[in-house]
């Protein structure tokens, strides 16, 4: 009996995978290929600088939405991210010279962690190993004094203000205050704010958004996921299961740090400048304000709530300048009381079938299986509907 | 026959009460041991002990003959000691199957879970325990839609999962009807035959279905006595305890 | 000596203001479990509240102004209190049990709050007046109706969407009266004058003792003296450490948890409203005021444990005076005197700015909690189940 329900479920699932599949290459062509090519650059970079947005929406739902961790201090590996590409594109300068802020320091020589940006790959890989470490590191050193919760949320958002006193304090080594600028500066000798590297720089972004959200399901939909789960439900049942949570909440913080990594030196390319500004308060808790909005714990909704949000807030705050507070506040507020599963979570589990009632077509139920093979029900619902 | 659980001279005391004092217990393995006590007996305090959760203050635990001492919780338990709640804790917003599948995995580490599958073996120790907990119509929905009952059968059916040595079971019975309860006491007794058990129980009608074994009680942190039902029901010490006063 | 001296006593004046208001908070958390994250705008509006006392008093001219301040910490007190009670009934209540989204409310809260006295004016005032008129009336009324429970949730979205039309409409119209749109605080931040009294300072141990400072903390073991009265000696602190021990068995006992609550919330907010009194005596307020001490007083219930007092004064001293020792290079300082090596000098002067100080301070608070991860007085004892 359960084996005929197994086998429907499976196929169920394939054909799910495969609409699935068909729609994310649809929008992918649509935001790749279609959208630049209609829409002026400086929207593009608008909407690339959203969509990368999205990207630490995912690693934010990853950990909040899945394992229950509330990080209030996203802002930390976004910046880590965005310095590490900055440095390198500030360094693509004729040999010999450093770049021209260090003047005003009286500095003379590269600081010593300048040094490894001077080579792309290096950079590459640092901009995603960087924050995955230092994320790994505030992680290890909370998870495993079973710090949790509240605790952990504050702890982060603590550690975020010192990243940003430390950031600004530090003028002799990336500029303090003034951050660092990255628009005027060369990438394969081109110059980066040209309409030509933005548009690379798009592409990339849309394609890394893609990759990411792939790996995330990934993440979430095996045993791997599963565990999430239960951390974020029981964490005393899993350590008693004999799984050591903090292993796992580690490695999923790392990641989604560096998943914020990536996602800040996008951002900051299609920006033009990074400041420590990017690490104040608010900004982090903005981010899981977008996952909130979506949906927390579907991914699909941390992309969909970013992008409404930073829409909306983009029209607004152009609007009403003064009073866009109010609104932010607002959005807070009502998110949280009165729509908690977000808009996916909403549509799922009560918009699709009031759609579906709209439409005039039944409401899909579900009962326990055993009822649906009973032949005994059959027979009587069978009566019912012939009466 | 060799021994699964030694205490010796343990004591656990929280800033100066002690809720174990000089407790001293041991049991064989494939062994069920019933332990009975009223409140604040220290019941609870004793299975913390075991699954590592509380640290000793004096004295030391034994585990298969090995101390236990300052081992994290998730190593106890792959040493082999699973423990079940007094209320059922399962993962609500996994199905049925992924609970039991999540325990079933045979290695525990980051690594293996993420990139490993459920092999063979693991997916038939799965299917068989979803038909001994008789769950197997319900396999894929989700936990939170089970009843009390079935939760309690599954968390069970979880811990054998695990295929531990030695399971604790703490008030099996609490909160089910007379017919579940028998269930389980029935679901205990057969799992009893491959696994040693400690079961805790308030209910002495479920404590006679199934302490076929020792059963021992405890008062105030202390071992009060020990040995079969119907002695330890006549002892004068523990009807003392039980209802407060002495039997002329 | 002087100097670590004066070193101390400066921390500890700092420690003051961050242990009134980590009082506050730690009480709220020992009792819900809720951090509130407008802690810091609690302490903004008992600023704004002292700022607005001042100004009251400075047309009576002395010996009036003088008194001003002995006024001012009742009324932040009390207006703190009353926006912290209306914080806990519309919104903190509903979020009882999901500690993480309550963190998420009160931040939004917390900008509610910053915007708020940035653009409040009296038409503002009005408006908000009209609306909670419109609304909270109109509820009271269809609520006697016997089909309430029924028609609940389209009443509720109805009246809010009509009262908050009508209040929006009455807003537009008026907003060209500049009486009425002339904003009650600059954006810019305001200065509150100590009275005369707490001017200047005295001599002793070799330096300069600020009265303002000398004021702070005799009015932190003022503050400390009346909750530990509270807690221990009235009914409803005897009801409040009830309920945060065992809140259903408190409740089936009788005591109203409802009511606890909203107390303990408002008794909370009004401690912030205290500091944010003190803070306004130390240097100039504005609508982020509040954000330059929350994370402190954060980590201070963190380092400090949850339920005993003790531990939140120590934990509010020990940051206050590290935070200050460091961030003014006192350390630095004594270190080149007993001439210590160069490269202790080097580290420590590297720390020695208030913004590094917090770098080092964080750091030191990670360390302590891989000793004690549950705070100074970690709450110990037989939890049945956790």
């Amino acid at each position: 009996m359960s084996n005929k329900t197994g086998v429907q479920i499976k196929k169920k699932k394939q054909r799910n995978k495969i609409i699935e599949l068909g729609i994310i290459t649809t929008l992918v062509i649509i935001m790749a290929i279609i959208l630049p090519s209609i829409i002026p650059a400086f929207r593009l970079r608008l909407i690339g600088r959203f969509l990368s947005l999205a990207i630490v929406a995912l690693g934010i739902d990853l950990i909040w939405g899945y394992t229950g961790l509330l990080s209030l201090g996203h802002g930390i590996f976004f910046a880590l991210g965005g310095y590490a590409l900055a440095m390198h594109l500030n360094l693509q300068i004729p040999e010999g010279q450093i770049p021209d802020f260090f003047n005003l320091y009286g500095v003379k020589e590269l600081p010593w962690v300048w040094q490894p940006f001077y080579s792309l790959p290096i950079t590459i890989l640092a901009l995603v190993i960087v924050p995955g470490i230092a994320a790994g590191l505030i992680g290890y050193l909370v998870f495993r004094n079973r710090i949790k919760g509240v605790y952990f949320s504050i702890l982060t958002q603590a550690a975020l203000l010192v990243f940003y006193n430390f950031f600004n304090g530090q003028q002799k080594i990336i500029n303090g205050t003034n951050g660092l600028k990255t628009d005027s500066s060369r990438i394969f000798d081109l110059v980066v704010s040209s309409a030509g590297v933005q548009r690379t720089f798009y592409i990339i972004t849309v394609i890394s958004l893609v990759l990411i959200y792939l790996l995330c399901r990934w993440l979430t939909s095996g045993r791997f996921g599963r565990l999430l789960i239960a951390i974020r439900d029981d964490e005393t049942r899993v350590r008693f299961s004999g799984y050591d949570p903090t292993g796992y909440k580690v490695l999923v913080f790392a990641i989604s740090g560096a998943i914020a990594g990536i996602a800040g030196a996008l951002y900051t390319v299609q920006t033009g400048i990074i400041t420590p500004s990017i690490m104040e308060v608010a900004f982090s808790i903005e981010m899981v304000i977008w996952v909130a909005v979506g949906g927390r714990g579907t991914l699909i909704g941390a992309i969909l709530g970013t992008m409404l949000v930073r829409l909306g807030q983009t029209f607004l705050s152009e609007s009403f300048p003064e009073i866009w507070l109010f609104f932010q506040g607002a959005l807070f507020l009502i998110v949280v009381t009165v729509l908690p599963d977000g808009i996916v979570g909403w549509w799922t589990s009560y918009g699709w079938d009031k759609l579906r009632s709209l439409l005039g077509l039944k409401p899909s139920l579900i009962t326990y299986p055993s009822l649906v093979e009973d032949p005994d029900v059959q027979q009587e619902r069978k009566e019912m509907s012939e009466q | 026959m060799s021994k699964i659980l030694e205490i010796e001279d343990l004591t656990v005391s929280f800033d100066g009460f002690k809720a174990l004092n000089n407790l001293n217990f041991s049991m064989n393995a494939g062994e069920l041991r019933v332990i009975i006590g009223p409140n604040g007996a220290g019941k609870t305090t004793f299975l913390d002990v075991i699954t590592g959760k509380v640290q000793p203050t004096k004295g030391r635990v034994l585990f298969k003959g090995r101390n236990i001492k300052k081992i994290p919780e998730f190593k106890i338990a792959r040493m082999g000691i699973g423990r079940k709640f007094q209320t059922p804790r399962v993962y609500l917003n996994l199905t049925v199957r992924d609970n039991l599948d999540l325990v079933s995995n045979q290695n525990k580490n980051v690594l293996s879970t993420l990139f490993g599958r459920a092999n063979n073996n693991e997916t038939r120790t799965v299917g068989g325990l979803l038909e001994t907990i008789g769950l197997d119509t319900k396999a894929n929905l989700s936990a939170s839609l089970l009843s009390h009952g079935e939760k309690q059968r599954l968390e069970i059916g979880m811990l054998v999962a695990q295929s531990p040595d030695l399971l604790l079971v703490d008030e099996p019975a609490a909160g089910l009807t007379d017919e579940e309860t028998e269930n389980v006491g029935a679901l205990l007794l057969s799992l009893a035959q491959s696994h040693s058990i400690i079961a805790i129980e308030h209910d002495m009608e479920f404590v006679r279905q199934i302490a076929n074994d020792k059963v021992t009680v405890l008062h105030q942190g202390a071992l009060l006595c020990e040995g079969k039902m119907d002695e330890v029901q006549n002892d004068p010490r523990v009807i003392e305890v039980y209802l407060g006063e002495t039997p002329d | 000596m002087s100097t670590l001296i004066e070193g101390l006593f400066n921390g500890f004046s700092i420690g003051s203001v961050l242990l009134i208001a980590a009082l506050g908070l730690a009480i709220v958390f020992g009792l819900m479990g809720v951090i509130n994250l407008a802690h810091g705008e609690l302490m903004m509006l008992g600023a704004y509240a002292t700022f607005v006392v001042q100004n009251i008093f400075k047309p009576l001219g002395e010996p009036w102004f003088s008194l001003y301040i002995i006024v001012a910490i009742p009324i932040a007190f009390i207006v703190s209190a009353i926006v912290g009670l209306i914080l806990e009934r519309g919104a903190i209540r509903f979020l009882y049990g999901r500690p993480l989204e309550t963190l998420l409310a009160t931040w939004g809260i917390s900008l509610i709050l910053r915007q708020f006295v940035r653009s409040v004016n009296w038409l503002l005032f009005i408006s908000i007046g009209v609306f909670s008129l419109l609304f909270f009336g109109g509820m009271e009324l269809i609520k006697r109706r016997s089909d309430w429970e029924r028609i609940k949730n389209k009443v509720t979205a109805l009246l809010l969407v009509l009262s908050g039309g009508i209040a929006i409409a009455f807003y537009s119209i008026l907003s060209n009266n500049l009486a009425l749109t002339k904003a009650w605080f600059s954006t810019r931040n305001v200065d509150v004058t100590a009275p005369a009294w707490l001017r200047g300072g005295t001599d002793a141990f070799g330096f300069q003792i600020p009265y303002v400072r000398l004021f702070i903390i005799v009015l932190t073991i003022l503050c400390l003296i009346g909750v530990y009265w509270f807690l221990q000696r009235s009914t409803w602190g005897l009801k409040i450490r009830a309920v945060t021990q065992n809140r259903t068995m408190s409740s089936c006992l009788g005591i109203p948890t409802a009511k606890v609550d909203a107390l303990t919330f408002a008794l909370g907010s009004g401690l912030a409203g205290i500091a944010g009194c003190a803070v306004s005596l130390l240097g100039s307020v504005g609508p982020n005021t509040g954000q330059n001490y929350i994370i402190d007083t954060f980590m201070v219930v963190v380092v400090g444990g949850v339920g005993n007092l003790l531990g939140t004064i120590l934990a509010a001293m020990g940051i206050g005076v590290l935070n200050y020792l460091i961030g003014s290079g006192t350390l630095a300082l004594m270190f080149t005197n007993i001439k210590a090596p160069q490269a202790v000098l080097d580290f420590f002067f590297f720390f020695a700015t208030s913004s590094m100080a917090k770098v080092m301070v964080f750091a030191l608070i990670i360390t302590f909690l891989q000793i004690k991860p549950a705070g100074l007085f970690p709450q110990k004892g037989r939890t049945a189940e956790l």
